[in-house]
């Protein structure tokens, strides 16, 4: 009863015709802004709270319109992984593993419609729980410390096998890769540079959106300029613009699992929303009877990382309010837009200003439903991006990727190293070895080491710490079967699974 | 079609010249938002502009890493003449640079603008604790090193570090390279793993634990000033426990190093504003934050002070040689 009220409370605050049209405006530029390469829900909530404040906004409208944004990004970074490869953002980096196959196919806009509804679905359970449980999960985050962050990490790792290619020696190559690249730059225990070779630059690390938008972005621009244009991201076919209801409703499962552990990851301040969509996507693949068809083109394989990473995006809300420790980039700069209006997070948000609380919720679900609304219908927009001539659109895109990465840092040091990440992508497109372990390593491997650091100081070095609670034996447990299932169950399943399934995928 | 790509692209060129706008001033925070520095730039930046001392609002940046040698970096090495930027510093900024943790950068590679107030430092433990006072603490510590991990925002070395190390070293324990400390991101993160159990203590700045200690998650063993502060008179100092260390975070600017005197000067004028303004006042009570001003040039003379004690400091306690 309490939580209806509440509810009312927060929409009497946050539905008006102008706040909805601020959400409309939002959702909109956040569209927008996902889909670009490079430009992420941080950057775009970022250079919308300037904006927010010198259009003289009040708290609740400045919520509703970055709120809107925010799950716009979320909302738009599958738009150009389904249709170009690229993906606009990282946690939609595991939308592109199916999403472009089903494009490539003639399936582009069933892979729209279904990642739309998926992150629907996700963003809207995720909300759900915000409200029902937020003060109850605030407390798993006092569950986890650095033994278990790490093996959370580990089990990431551990799944990383099937993705992209079959070879999971490749995929384990991609991965060390990764985090040797992580490696690189100010060391963040003892303050001391690693591996910077005396370059300023370097001091910083390696951004992973150079690398997500050098190794998609870039090289697949080298594929097109080797190809001549033939079987690059601009083959894909524009099937018929019809929505294939059936084959939505096949995915449901797939969706509320997703949601389901893309929430549980999003809680968790030190996973967060790509960690969320990459285990969405790992357990849909192990629990799934047609393994094989992932990667290329299962609409399962769209629905769960979608619902996922939205359902992240919503959990990642339950620290920051509750506890004051943002899960993820973009909820770092909520927070950061929360501070500025003078409102403190942490504990006591929920009693004092529940207010702000139910405001925000109420927006998160105004947003969610323009969203919805808004996506489905212009879907028919979005794949007609595809009938520009490919010499048009491919350089656009680079151009917009140089941009937005030039926007991250001001540096043009970060371009040269983008392009470098390109001529690695292409090499290992050339090598078939996949490129999302790379980014998974540069993404984790720094938390992954301060916690496995911050575990062998508090334990003295004694590596027992590791695998001293429940909860990190659990997860130790999950990724022991998570690398060594797939090489026996290969073996296992491989004669009755492939052709059994072949044909829903292709239907 | 090609309206649509248009509309695209218009979008780049909006948020392109959103970003780059000469005319927007920006003020680094060089750590993720909810911590001290955090504050310092939201709080300066609405205050700023709601008093009039700039049009336009300012652009807030969060750049973490390093215990804030990445931000240091990057202003020195990219932004040495930009006049538009402030960068959030702190006691931890000169502790670092004291002790040559920004990877060979110095404090005369930047302007220290101002201080506009002091943020105590604190000692808490989780609510379940057997700790309850510092002395419980000392005396752990002194039985076994090892008993109580402390958990801070800063890297090791740090401010954070630095307080716990300093109160064993007042209780006459000397073998303080036994004492356990782990950086996490930030006060909020500090606390988490203490009420989670996986550290005893959690050292940081008042700031950082106000709502916590509202909440009653926490218990403050105590409070690093030299009296009682007012709207938290409750906390004992350490002082008055029997351990003389005082240690308060200021909290303050810096501005890259080449920019003109009227630059410098102009900017100090404005935070000269902000410290005296009814807002600052306010939120200096709210947060419990010290009074603590000083701008312009008494500032970097006495940051140059502050320095030179601090490596002498850091000698005598081993972080440095």
């Amino acid at each position: 009863m309490d939580i209806i009220s509440n509810l009312a409370m927060g929409f009497s605050i946050a539905l008006s015709p102008w706040t909805l049209m601020l959400a409309i405006i939002g959702c909109f530029v956040g569209t927008i802004i996902g889909a670009l390469p490079g430009l992420g829900p941080s950057n775009g909530v970022a250079l919308l709270i300037p904006i927010s404040f010198s259009m003289g906004l009040d708290a609740i409208s400045a919520l509703v319109l970055l709120t809107s944004v925010y799950y716009g990004a979320m909302y738009g970074g599958r738009i150009s992984s389904i249709l170009l490869n690229i993906p606009g953002d990282e946690p939609a980096m595991m939308t592109c593993l199916d999403g472009y196959p089903m494009a490539k196919r003639g399936f582009a806009s069933d892979a729209l419609v279904i990642s739309g509804v998926a992150s629907f679905v996700g963003a809207f359970l995720a909300t759900i729980g915000l409200m029902l449980l937020a003060p109850l999960l605030a407390r798993v985050a006092f569950q986890f410390g650095p033994a278990e962050y790490f093996a959370l990490y580990m089990l990431a790792f551990c799944t990383l096998g099937g993705i992209g290619s079959n070879n999971q020696a490749k995929a384990a190559l991609a991965a060390a890769l990764g985090l040797a690249i992580a490696m690189v730059g100010m060391d963040k225990t003892t303050g001391m540079p690693r591996f910077t070779f005396g370059e300023l630059h370097l001091m910083d690390g390696v951004d992973f959106l150079v690398a997500i938008v050098g190794l998609f972005a870039v090289a697949e621009v080298f594929h097109f300029i080797e190809t001549h244009g033939r079987d690059s991201a601009i083959g894909v076919k524009l099937g018929k613009i019809t929505v294939n209801w059936a084959k939505m409703w096949s995915t449901r499962w797939a969706m509320l699992r997703g949601s389901g552990i893309g929430f549980l990851a999003g809680i968790l301040p030190g996973a967060g929303a790509s960690l969320g969509s990459f285990l969405a996507y790992m357990t849909e693949k192990s629990v799934s009877r047609d393994k094989a068809t992932f990667g290329t083109g299962n609409p399962r394989g769209v629905a769960a990382p979608e619902a996922g990473n939205n359902a992240a995006a919503g959990g990642a809300l339950i620290p920051m309010l509750t506890l004051g420790v943002p899960g993820s980039g973009t909820t770092a700069v909520l927070l950061a837009l929360l501070l500025t209006l003078n409102i403190t997070p942490g504990p006591l948000l929920f009693t004092e200003r529940p207010e702000v609380v139910w405001g925000l919720i109420a927006a998160l679900l105004i947003a969610n439903v323009v969203l919805l609304l808004m996506n489905v219908p212009m879907v028919k927009v979005f794949v007609h991006i595809l009938s520009v001539p490919s010499w048009i659109l491919l350089p656009g895109v680079t151009m917009v990727a140089f941009v937005g990465i030039f926007s991250l840092t001001g540096s043009s040091f970060d371009m040269l190293l983008m392009v470098g990440f390109g001529v690695m992508g292409w090499v290992f497109r050339k090598l078939d070895i996949p490129t999302v372990p790379v980014i998974l390593g540069i993404l984790l491997g720094n938390s992954m080491e301060d916690n496995l650091r911050r575990a062998m100081v508090l334990s003295d070095g004694d590596w027992t710490y590791l695998f001293s609670s429940p909860i990190s034996i659990g997860l130790w447990l999950a990724a022991l079967l998570g690398f060594v299932a797939p090489i026996f169950l290969r073996a296992v399943l491989k004669k009755p699974a492939l052709p059994a399934t072949d044909d829903m995928s292709s239907d | 079609m090609k309206t649509t790509l248009r509309a695209l692209g218009f979008g780049a060129f909006g948020l392109m010249m959103a970003s780059t706008s000469a005319m927007a001033t920006e003020c680094i925070a060089p750590a993720n938002p909810g911590g001290g520095w955090d504050f310092t730039c939201r709080q300066v930046a609405r205050i700023m502009q709601e008093i009039g001392a700039i049009d336009a609002p300012m652009v807030v940046t969060n750049m973490a890493g390093a215990g804030g040698g990445v931000a240091y970096s990057h202003v020195v090495t990219e932004r040495n003449e930009d006049p538009d930027l402030i960068v959030a510093a702190s006691s931890a900024t000169t502790t670092r640079l004291a002790q040559n943790a920004f990877a060979g950068a110095t404090a005369d590679q930047v302007r220290f603008l101002g201080a506009i107030g002091g943020d105590p430092g604190v000692i808490v433990v989780a609510k379940d604790s057997p700790l309850k006072n510092l002395q419980d603490m000392v005396d752990a510590i002194k039985a076994d090193p090892g008993s109580v991990a402390f958990a801070g925002g800063s890297a090791v070395g740090g401010f954070d570090h630095m307080k716990p190390l300093q109160i064993m070293k007042a209780a006459g324990f000397d073998d303080i390279t036994k004492i356990k400390y782990i950086g996490v991101d930030g006060g909020a993160d500090a606390i988490t793993q203490t009420v989670g159990g996986f550290t005893q203590a959690m050292t940081g700045d008042m700031s950082e634990i106000v709502g916590f200690i509202k909440s009653g998650d926490v218990r403050p063993l105590a409070i690093l000033t030299e009296e009682r502060v007012p709207g938290f008179e409750d906390i004992p100092t350490a002082r008055e426990q029997g351990f003389d260390v005082v240690a308060v975070n200021w909290r303050g600017l810096y501005v890259p190093k080449g920019i003109s005197d009227d630059q410098y000067n102009a900017w100090a004028a404005k935070l000269q504003q902000v410290a005296e303004s009814d807002q600052w006042k306010q939120v200096m009570t709210e947060n419990g934050l010290a009074p603590f001003i000083k701008v312009g040039g008494d500032f970097q003379g006495w940051v140059d002070g502050v320095i030179a004690e601090t490596v002498t400091l850091s000698k005598e306690i081993g972080v440095i040689q």
